[in-house]
C-alpha cells in the first residue's frame, strides 16, 4: 500500500486494484459448516463416548456401522473446510505483508487438507475393518 | 503484520495541569489529548479545570468554554453543536461520539472527562483526526442515484413501502465513529471499506429509484471491501445516530448470497 506521502488521489488509493469479485463463497461455506457441525455434533459426541474405553477391535466394530463411518466423514469435511475459511480470515485480517499473507494462506491449505485426509483414511481403514 | 502497540511519535507522555480560575467554586476535571505538528514532541494530556457553573451541560460546551477562558490553542472541529453535522466526533471516555450530544454528566461516574481523537485515524492537530481516507472510502461507493433510464418529466417516483426501506440507513452523518470503533477497520482500513461506507452503500442498493443495484454489488463484492466485517457491532454501539451499520452490512451479505443461490 501506498504510504501517505504518495503522490496518489485517495480515491485511487481505496479503488486499489479494483473489486475481487468473490467472498460470497467463503462466506455462504462458512454458515453452511457451521449448521452441518451443529447438526452434526450431538451424534459424533454420542460416538465418542461410545469409544471411550475400547480397544482397537472395539472401535473398528463400532465405526464399521455405515451410519456412523458417514457421520464422522461428514464432520470431518465439515470441520476442517470450516477451520480453513476461519483461519484464512484470520491471516487475511491481522497478516499485512503481501508475501508472509500468501505462504501463511498456502500453509493453512496445505494444514488444512491433510487433517482432513488423514482423518478420512483414520475413518475408513477403521470402518473397513483393515 | 497488525500493529497492537502505538508506534514510537504517537505514545503519550506528560501534559500540562493548567490551574483553576480564580473564583471557580464547582469544576469538572478535562483531561484532553494534544498534539502540535509543529514543535516535534510527542503527544501528551492535558488536564483543565472546568468551570460547570459558567459552562453549558455537553462535552462540547466544556471544550469551547476551555478554549474561550484557559487555553486558546486547543483545536477541534464543531460547527451546529446539535447532532446533525457529525463534526465533532471524538473518543469521549473511551467511546466514540459527539462532543455536542453527549452530556458531561453522563461521563466518566463524576470522575475526569477524558477526551481523545477518534482512534486509529491521523492526527492533524489536538482532537482533528484526517478523515481523507474515510471520505475517500465514501466518494467510491459512488454515493449518487443511477439510472438508465431517460429522467422522467417530473420527479423518480417511489412508492411509500419502499421510502420506508431506506429508514435507518439515510439518517448517517458520516460523523466516522462507527468506522473509527471497528477493529476490522483498524486493522485494514486502507481495503475494508468500514462500516460507514457500507451502510451508504446499503442506503443506494436499497433504494428502489436506484438502477444500478447488481453494478453496486459488483464493487462490493470483495473479501476485503466488504467482508472483513466480522459483526463486531461496535459500530452500533458507538453510532450517535442510534443507527445500526452491522445490520445493514448483514443485508448487503444476504443479498451476495441470494444473487448467487
Amino acid at each position: 500500500m501506498s504510504g501517505p506521502s504518495s503522490m496518489r488521489t485517495p480515491l485511487e488509493r481505496v479503488r486499489g486494484l479494483g473489486s475481487a469479485h468473490t467472498g460470497t463463497s467463503d462466506f455462504w461455506r462458512q454458515r453452511l459448516t457451521a449448521v452441518a457441525m451443529t447438526l452434526l455434533i450431538v451424534p459424533v459426541i454420542v460416538v465418542v463416548i461410545m469409544l471411550i474405553g475400547r480397544n482397537h477391535a472395539g472401535a473398528a466394530q463400532i465405526l464399521g456401522s455405515i451410519p456412523i463411518a458417514i457421520i464422522l466423514l461428514l464432520f470431518i469435511v465439515a470441520s476442517t473446510w470450516h477451520m480453513k475459511i476461519g483461519m484464512q480470515v484470520v491471516i487475511e485480517d491481522y497478516i499485512h505483508n503481501e508475501k508472509l499473507k500468501i505462504a501463511s494462506v498456502m500453509a493453512n491449505n496445505f494444514f488444512c487438507v491433510a487433517v482432513a485426509l488423514a482423518s478420512i483414511y483414520a475413518i475408513l481403514k477403521l470402518s473397513s475393518g483393515v | 503484520m497488525v500493529e497492537f502497540a502505538l508506534p514510537k511519535n504517537s505514545k503519550i507522555s506528560g501534559g500540562k495541569t493548567w490551574p483553576k480560575l480564580a473564583g471557580a467554586t464547582e469544576t469538572r476535571e478535562f483531561r484532553v489529548y494534544r498534539w502540535n505538528p509543529d514543535d516535534g514532541k510527542n503527544p501528551s494530556v492535558d488536564t483543565y479545570y472546568v468551570d460547570t457553573r459558567d459552562c453549558g451541560p455537553m462535552v462540547l460546551d466544556g471544550l469551547i468554554w476551555i478554549k474561550n477562558h484557559i487555553d486558546p490553542t486547543l483545536t477541534f472541529r464543531r460547527s451546529c453543536r446539535e447532532g446533525v453535522c457529525g463534526s465533532c466526533a471524538m473518543n469521549i471516555d473511551g467511546q466514540n461520539t459527539l462532543a455536542c450530544t453527549k452530556s458531561m454528566h453522563d461521563v466518566g461516574a463524576g470522575g475526569a472527562v477524558k477526551v481523545n481523537p477518534l482512534p486509529h485515524q491521523p492526527v492533524v492537530k489536538d482532537l482533528v483526526p484526517d478523515l481523507t481516507n474515510f471520505y475517500a472510502q465514501y466518494a467510491s461507493i459512488e454515493p449518487w442515484l443511477k439510472t438508465t433510464t431517460p429522467t422522467p418529466q417530473k420527479e423518480w417516483r417511489q412508492s411509500h413501502e419502499d421510502r420506508e426501506k431506506l429508514d435507518g440507513l439515510y439518517e448517517c452523518i458520516l460523523c466516522a465513529c462507527c468506522s473509527t470503533s471497528c477493529p476490522s477497520y483498524w486493522w485494514n482500513s486502507e481495503r475494508f471499506l468500514g462500516p460507514a461506507a457500507l451502510l451508504q452503500a446499503t442506503r443506494w442498493v436499497t433504494d428502489s429509484r436506484d438502477e444500478a443495484t447488481g453494478e453496486r454489488l459488483d464493487n462490493l463484492e470483495d473479501p476485503f471491501r466488504l467482508y472483513r466485517c466480522h459483526t463486531i457491532m461496535n459500530c452500533a454501539k458507538a453510532c450517535p445516530k442510534g443507527l445500526n451499520p452491522s445490520e445493514a452490512i448483514a443485508e448487503l451479505k444476504f443479498k451476495m448470497v441470494e444473487r448467487q443461490i
